[in-house]
């Protein structure tokens, strides 16, 4: 049984968003992280990037597969996780203190069509 | 099997040689320093039969066509019949560079083979320079996008690709600067028409699409499919990956597709997956073929040698025979699956084509198709295609072809039901399986983590 957490977003793509203020930290659930088994790579943007509402913003591959991560929000990459770069396996370890990158939103509207905690746990079931 | 595990640079003696260069050779000297490297070439310093006996016994530790069935689905391993290369022997002598009078033989090798291709495939012409399959899509592609922008139909940005989609897919289009769009399959596993509809517009340049898909099922809407993408102004690409089942059977051009790769050292039996390059030829039909007849990006025509064996394949079949590679293949696999459904989890109940794809073990515990398949290594077989494609967790994909006797599907079938077996009575025995080969299960997750990639002298 994977792991959700209250007060947080949920994308269908298995991506949650922390809101803090009009800064979005994201990153990728523990049922996300548990189907794609041992990650050994997050490929990242960089500080700086305009990102749109789904569309790709970095990758993850684990021993498995290859998977796209798609930004829950528009706006601009405030911060990236680097510790990632050298440390995946903290994505299995705890993938809600594993936050990817932080994204100062330009349109917060768009969070409304985000999932909350009880909505993501029926999507997976 | 001889255990063999040795690095060259552990056989290297100081001072050991099969060379001897004139003494001159020594005493170069560069004009300016700047080009000198700091640190001496560590290589290998050992002797002709050193050399010979190294890579004689890691070639004796392979695992080819040659030596066992080889089931991995998506990927063709048909038997390399020997003939290819002994034709392919006769035009050993041949350069790239030579007078275009001298070399007529193999200009009638690839005017034979567009025609052969042609009537194979139901298109016009084909090119011979991609040398592999994503190179050929993304010359198709490129063909695509071409077609629109001399027609001044410029806003054709996106590509849809379903999501069952060989990987290579949406990355050729990402390379070729497509956006892309994914379609949904239905639950039959095949792509799902309601959900391609709202898609299409005057901003798709095409719909990549492989027949029978990755799931090894034909995708049976493809007439619709195909005026539902013409009727919005796209173009259909055919992905040639998984053609062999419909050879002198179905024709990609009466399909509907426009541009087509084929694999080459897929379903025309030359040898790939290290065994040799590839070569993935694009044909296109009459609306495009104009686009074919710019000049040539390469004098070399693509990879020759794997070309020419494509040649001896279809000319050693004949066009009666070559329909028989299609249904026995499509036949093999369905003989497989049949047979093993009882033990494995079959996701889509249905007549399937050159290959099909189980869900893991019907009774699996704690045993995974990871374990499954290290355990097949055991009994001396190469495993399946496992985790691919992404639509079921623990898919495990068997493509037999039609080389195999029903001696071989039969033992194959007998390993698959023991291993089930031993899955409930023994799991950990699967779980550290391999235990059989000169290497048992490696460390898949450091190894990517931190991979060694040179070696260095301790």
């Amino acid at each position: 049984m994977s792991r959700i957490i209250e007060g947080l977003l949920y994308s269908e793509s298995h991506e949650w968003v922390k809101v803090e203020g009009d800064l979005a930290i994201i990153g990728v659930s523990d049922f996300a992280q548990a189907e794609m088994g041992d990650i050994t790579y997050v490929d990242l943007p960089s500080e700086g990037d305009e990102v749109q509402a789904g569309e790709e913003f970095g990758a993850l591959e684990s021993v498995k597969a290859s998977s796209e991560l798609y930004c829950p929000v528009s706006g601009t990459v405030e911060a990236v996780n680097e510790d990632l770069e050298s440390a995946p396996e903290k994505v299995n370890e705890d993938a809600y203190a594993a936050w990817i990158i932080k994204v100062r939103m330009s349109d917060p509207a768009e969070l409304e069509a985000l999932m909350d905690a009880a909505a993501y746990e029926q999507a997976i079931k | 099997m001889r255990y063999y595990d040795k690095l060259i640079f552990e056989l290297s003696r100081p001072g050991r040689s099969a060379f001897s260069l004139p003494s001159e050779a020594g005493s170069f000297k560069p004009t300016s320093g700047s080009i000198w490297r700091e640190t001496p070439l560590d290589l290998p310093e050992v002797s002709e039969p050193d050399v010979v006996r190294h890579y004689t016994n890691l070639s004796q530790m392979n695992f080819g066509v040659d030596t066992g069935f080889y089931p991995l689905g998506s990927c063709t391993m048909k038997y390399n019949p020997k003939i290819n290369e002994e034709i392919v022997s006769q035009f050993n002598g041949i350069h790239p560079l030579q007078p275009a009078s001298t070399t007529e033989g193999v200009k009638a090798v690839y005017d034979f083979m567009d025609k052969a291709l042609a009537e194979i495939t139901g298109m016009k012409h084909f090119t011979f320079l991609p040398c592999a399959g994503a190179h050929g899509e993304l010359t198709g592609l490129m063909l695509i996008r071409e077609y629109h922008m001399s027609r001044g139909d410029s806003a054709r940005t996106k590509i849809i690709v379903p999501d069952s989609a060989h990987g290579t897919n949406p990355a050729s289009a990402a390379v070729c600067g497509l956006d892309v769009v994914v379609v949904k399959s239905r639950p039959d596993g095949l792509v799902d028409v309601e959900d391609l509809k709202p898609l299409l517009g005057p901003d798709i340049a095409g719909i990549m699409m492989t027949n029978p898909n990755t799931l090894g099922l034909f995708e049976r809407d493809i007439k619709e499919i195909a005026e539902l993408v013409h009727g919005c102004g796209g173009l259909l690409y055919y992905d040639g990956a998984n053609m062999n089942p419909l050879l002198g059977v179905v024709r990609p051009g009466d399909m509907g597709f426009d541009v087509m790769h084929l694999n080459l050292h897929k379903t025309f039996s030359t040898p790939h997956g290290g065994g040799g390059p590839g070569s993935g030829p694009v044909g296109v039909s009459e609306r495009l073929v104009h686009l074919l007849d710019k000049p040539r990006v390469s004098g070399f025509h693509g990879n020759f040698g794997v070309i020419l064996r494509a040649c001896a394949y279809i000319l050693s079949l004949g066009r009666e025979n070559i329909k028989l590679a299609g249904r026995l293949s499509t036949l093999a696999a369905n003989y497989i699956k049949e047979s093993l459904k009882d033990s494995f989890k079959l996701p889509i109940e249905s007549v399937c084509k050159h290959e099909f794809v189980f869900d893991g073990l019907r009774e699996a515990g704690e045993v995974t198709t990871l374990d499954v398949a290290k355990r097949l290594l055991d009994y001396g077989f190469h495993a399946p295609t496992i985790y691919f494609p992404l639509l079921f967790h623990q898919a495990l994909m068997i493509e037999p072809t039609e080389t195999e006797s029903l001696q071989t599907l039969d033992e194959f079938i007998d390993v698959m039901h023991t291993i089930a077996k031993e899955a409930s009575a023994t799991p950990d025995l699967l779980k550290t399986a391999p235990h059989n080969t000169p290497i048992g299960r490696p460390d898949e997750t450091t190894a990517a983590r931190q991979p060694v990639l040179k070696y260095s002298r301790q």
